[in-house]
Formats: structure tokens, sequence, C-alpha cells
């Protein structure tokens, strides 16, 4: 007890750590839902519809499919590293998120800010770091799969990662350059104001090339469609995860899906000012935002629960609908409602990243690998290169305020 | 023991560990990610001693970049297993011994040297992180010379590298 009173940082962090991995695996789960839906729904189609009230059970239902299939390893494969190979993505994948900041750190818990894990001096550089770390999961799977088509999508995809993430660091650092520090924290904080009393301060308006680059980088870095020549299952069957079954098929897709995550954190708090909202202070409605719309969608679900759902269907929605009305409830109360409005901004930013992510997959076809190279090396990194000497120019010729 | 003084052994255990299986494992890819293994370790080491920056540049520029592309070459090649020769005679004979007494020459003057007590009970360690402002500050102004020439040696090494890997016309 005494050492809980005296390593305070060690216990919040523990609990924090602990809820951050329920919602990511959670969020996760549900977003390979989102992302079947919104796809299905750009085809004309309606996606998952059977397992539970608009395929709403979908996610569990593939868990346990995932965990009871049988669990193959190819003969003449390197056994110790086909095995870390999908631990090793997915565990880098998660540290990523551990230092993105969803709240402001004036919340705080036995003195300790609750809305970010670690926030460390060097954020955006730590957060760099573990993804360039990211490409050993892909590369090593399929190196040691022993399967030509594993072998061409994992060298595809060293290669493509290595040359994307020299643009997507480069894009970036004009942000660094504006706001004087690595510190996620104090990005975000550097861009609240409003041009005019109205239009918020963000980083994507000084940087709007920067933010381009930056998300088509971020697209190609996570191996998703229109760059996802690792996987190309019309040319490399399945790619790097080929010869994958079972839970290490599950754990590459998690990973995939947490690397979406990040990306999406990390633009909005670089780009569109993390967890401030968008609109000026004075306007006081804001705070009944979080609230209002989950009560919204609660009746939105009451109503769809009463005129479409039948049966044990109807059950199912009728929970959905008390939860959203009950969380919406919760965030109406005087004392909650300051504290989820920086989570509630930073999540629905996040959101609508992850919803061009699924839109960009539903609309474009795919690079073909000289065309990926040729973009990459050739048209995106002159131009995230001229963004910087532009913004440094900018800058030292005092054209700006100092961070 | 402090949680500090557990997480440098257990890195430096990692750190060492991996450099012997680096130098011992058969396939090259193994010692490849035992490499990497030291290198994240050191980087963890560095993050102990209140150096957050270099720890971060060391995992982004030799994890991150440099062994990436080992790696790549290595897949590429499809290297196939290392032969075992029967180890040079010199070093069974004077190299082995040779080893041992270096290491019982630090581990002495480890144990005696002032110096070394002090670091091993942290003097000269700083009290806090040093902040990546004041590392830029030292970097940009107080060494500005040197860093800029690092880097036109490096263009110069990369161009270098361009001239002799172009195919001839």
């Amino acid at each position: 007890m005494e050492f809980i009173t005296q390593h305070p940082i060690l216990v919040v962090s523990l609990v924090k750590i602990a809820v951050l991995l329920f919602v990511v695996m959670t969020a996760l789960a549900y977003l390979t839902w989102f992302e079947r839906k919104v796809v299905a729904h750009i085809q004309s189609r309606w996606g998952p519809y059977y397992v539970g009230a608009h395929g709403l059970l979908q996610p569990l239902a593939d868990g346990l499919k995932f965990l009871f299939k049988e669990d193959l390893t190819p003969p003449e494969s390197d056994r110790f590293i086909y095995v870390l190979a999908p631990f090793l993505a997915l565990a880098l994948a998660l540290t990523a998120i551990a230092l993105i900041p969803f709240g402001p750190p004036s919340v705080q818990v036995l003195g300790q800010p609750i809305f970010i894990i670690s926030n460390l001096d060097i954020g955006l550089l730590f957060l760099f770091a573990i993804t360039s770390m990211g490409v050993y999961g892909v590369a090593l799977a399929g190196w040691s799969s022993n399967n030509k088509y594993s072998l061409l999508g994992g060298l595809r995809s060293s290669a493509q990662m290595i040359s994307y993430e020299v643009s997507l660091t480069l894009s970036v650092v004009g942000v660094v350059l504006l706001a004087g520090t690595l510190k996620f924290n104090d990005i975000i904080a550097d861009q609240s104001g409003y041009y005019w009393h109205l239009i918020p301060k963000w980083y994507v308006v000084p940087q709007i090339v920067g933010f381009l680059c930056y998300i088509t980088a971020a697209i190609a870095e996570t191996n998703r469609i229109p760059f996802d020549l690792p996987e190309g299952e019309t040319e490399l069957v399945a790619g790097f995860h080929t010869e994958y079954s079972s839970f290490k098929f599950a754990m590459f897709f998690m990973a995939e899906y947490a690397n979406m995550i990040t990306v999406s954190c990390l633009a909005t708090i670089l780009f569109f000012g993390g967890w401030l909202s968008p609109f000026p202070d004075r306007w006081t409605w804001q705070l009944y935002v979080p609230g209002a719309g989950l009560l919204l969608l609660g009746i939105y679900c009451a109503y769809d629960t009463v005129t479409q759902m039948h049966g044990i269907a109807r059950l199912q929605l009728t929970v959905v609908t008390l939860l959203a009305l009950g969380l919406g409830a919760l965030c109406l109360i005087p004392v909650v409602m300051p504290l989820i409005q920086g989570p509630f901004w930073f999540t629905a930013k996040v959101l609508v990243f992850l919803f061009f992510y699924v839109w960009v997959r539903g609309t474009l076809p795919r690079f073909r690998y000289d065309q990926l190279m040729s973009f990459g090396w050739k048209l995106l990194l002159p131009v995230s290169l001229a963004n910087l000497v532009l913004t440094a120019a900018w800058f030292v010729y005092g054209w700006v305020r100092h961070g | 023991m402090s949680v500090q003084l557990l997480m440098f052994f257990a890195c430096a255990l990692l750190a060492v560990g991996g450099a012997v299986v680096l130098i011992l494992a058969r396939e090259p890819i193994h010692s490849a990610l035992a490499l990497i293994l030291v290198m994240v370790s050191l980087a963890v080491l560095y993050l102990l001693l209140g150096a957050p920056f270099i720890a971060a540049v060391q995992i982004i520029v030799y994890a991150g970049a440099i062994m990436v592309l080992f790696v790549f070459v290595i897949m590429l090649l499809n290297a196939g297993v290392e032969e075992r020769t029967d180890y040079s005679k010199i070093a069974k004979f004077a190299g082995v011994p040779l080893a041992f007494f270096l290491l019982l020459e630090i581990a002495h003057w480890l144990y005696h040297a002032e110096a070394g007590a002090a670091i091993a009970n942290g003097a000269g360690a700083p009290q806090e992180a040093a902040s990546t402002y004041t590392l830029s500050e030292l970097l940009f102004r107080q060494y500005l010379f040197p860093f800029e020439a690092t880097s036109i040696l490096i263009l110069i090494a990369i161009l270098g590298a361009l001239v002799l890997a172009r195919r001839e016309e």
C-alpha cells in the first residue's frame, strides 16, 4: 500500500495501459466492422448483416473463428522467426498508441494526467522510432514462410516502407518547426487560438502541402490500398501473410488496423489540433455536443429497433440504444461534461480520418510497383522537401510568430 | 534494488546476449536480428542515462534504417547458412586467454579506480533528462561547424556510392 502511494506514476500508468489496451482492442475489432460496412455501402451491398443487429456481433464471430482455426506452420520455415513476426508486428503497433494524448494534460488523477500514458519530451521522434521498426514484422514474416510469394511480399513491403518513411518524416518536420517542440501536448497547445475569431489555428492551414504529403505517405506506410502491394492478392496470393493462419493471421490484421489508428491519431495531433475543439471558446453550447450527439444516436437506434428489427436483433439493438442513451446522459452531467470534451473531439477527428482511409480503399485502384516507387521518390519526396525548405525560410525571415 | 538498476541489468544482459548470438548464429538473418536486439537494448540504456533523444535516434538510424537494409539485402540475396570452419588456432591459444585477461583488467580497474566507483554510484549523471531544446541549442550554435562538416561528408559519401553503383552506358 505504501508502495502505491509512493509511486503513483507506476500504478496510474498500469491502470491506464490496461484501459487503453481494452479500448484499442475493441476499437480494432469494430474498425473491421466499420470498414466492411462502409466499403459495402460504397459498392451497393449490405456488408455484415446476419450476426447480430446490423452485423454488430460480426467482429466477435470473426475473433472466435480465428481462435478455433487450425494453426499451420509450413515445413522448412524458420520456426522461431515465423512465430516471432506476428508478435513483433502487433507489439510495435500497440506500443505506438501509448504515446498518443487523447485529452488535455490538465485532467489529472493522483497528480498524473490520465489521457496520455507517456508524455515524452521527444514524443514525435519516439513514435517514428517505433513505427520505423514496424517493417520487421512484415519483412520477417515474408522471409520465414519459405514461400516465393511471401518473400516477394516481404521484399516489396521493406522497399516501400523505407521509401515512404522518408517522405512521411519530412512532411511532419514543417509542423515541428512551427511548434518548436516534439512533445505532443505542446504541439497541440500551440494550435489553440483562432483566425478572425472563427477559424481554428490548426497547422493544416499553414502546412496544407505537408498534410497532403503526410496523408499520402501514411497510407503507403500502413500498406493500405492503393499502396497495398505487399499483399496484392491479385499478384501475390496474399503477400507476406500467405502462409499464416488462425490467430497469427489475426495478429497481422490487428497490427494493420492499429497502425491505421496510430497514423490517424498522428494526423489529428499534428494538423488538426488534437483534442482542441473546432469551435471558438465563446460558443458555450459546444459543451453539449458530445452528450447531444450520443442522445441523437440513441434516438435513431430506438427508431431503428422499433421499425426495422425483429426477434433477437431487436433485443441486441435495444442494448445498443440503452448504451448510447446512457452514455449521452452521462456526458451531460455538469461534472463530467468538461472532462470528456478533449477525448470526444479527438475521437471524432480520428473517426473522420478512419472514414477517409476506408473511402480511399473503396475508390482507388492499386498502383503498379514502378509507379509506386517513382511516385514516392520523384514526386512525394521533392514536394515534402520543398515544403520543409519553404517553412524554414518563412520562419527564418520572421513571417510567423515565434513559438 | 531500484527499478532503474533492474532495467539496467536486464538491458545489459540482453545487449551482451544479443552480441554473443550475433557471432554464434549460423543463419545470417538470425545474426541480423541479434544485432537489432543489441541496438534496441543500447537505446534503452541511453534512456536510463537520461538521453532520450540519443535513444530515439539510435533506434531510428540503426534499428529502423540501417538494419532494415541489412535484412533487406540478406532476404534479397537469400544468403544461405554459414559454414563452420574449425576456428583459427591462434584464437584458441592467444585470443581466448587474452580476452579473459582484458576482462579481468577492466573489472579490476572498475573495482578499484575512484572514477569507476563514482560512475557506478551515479556521479556525473545528469539530474534530469537532457531536453531536446538544450541539445539542439548546442548542436546548432556551439557545434554548428562540425555538424555541417559532417553532413557534407555524408553527402560526399552518398555521391561516391552513386558514382560507384552507376552502370556504364
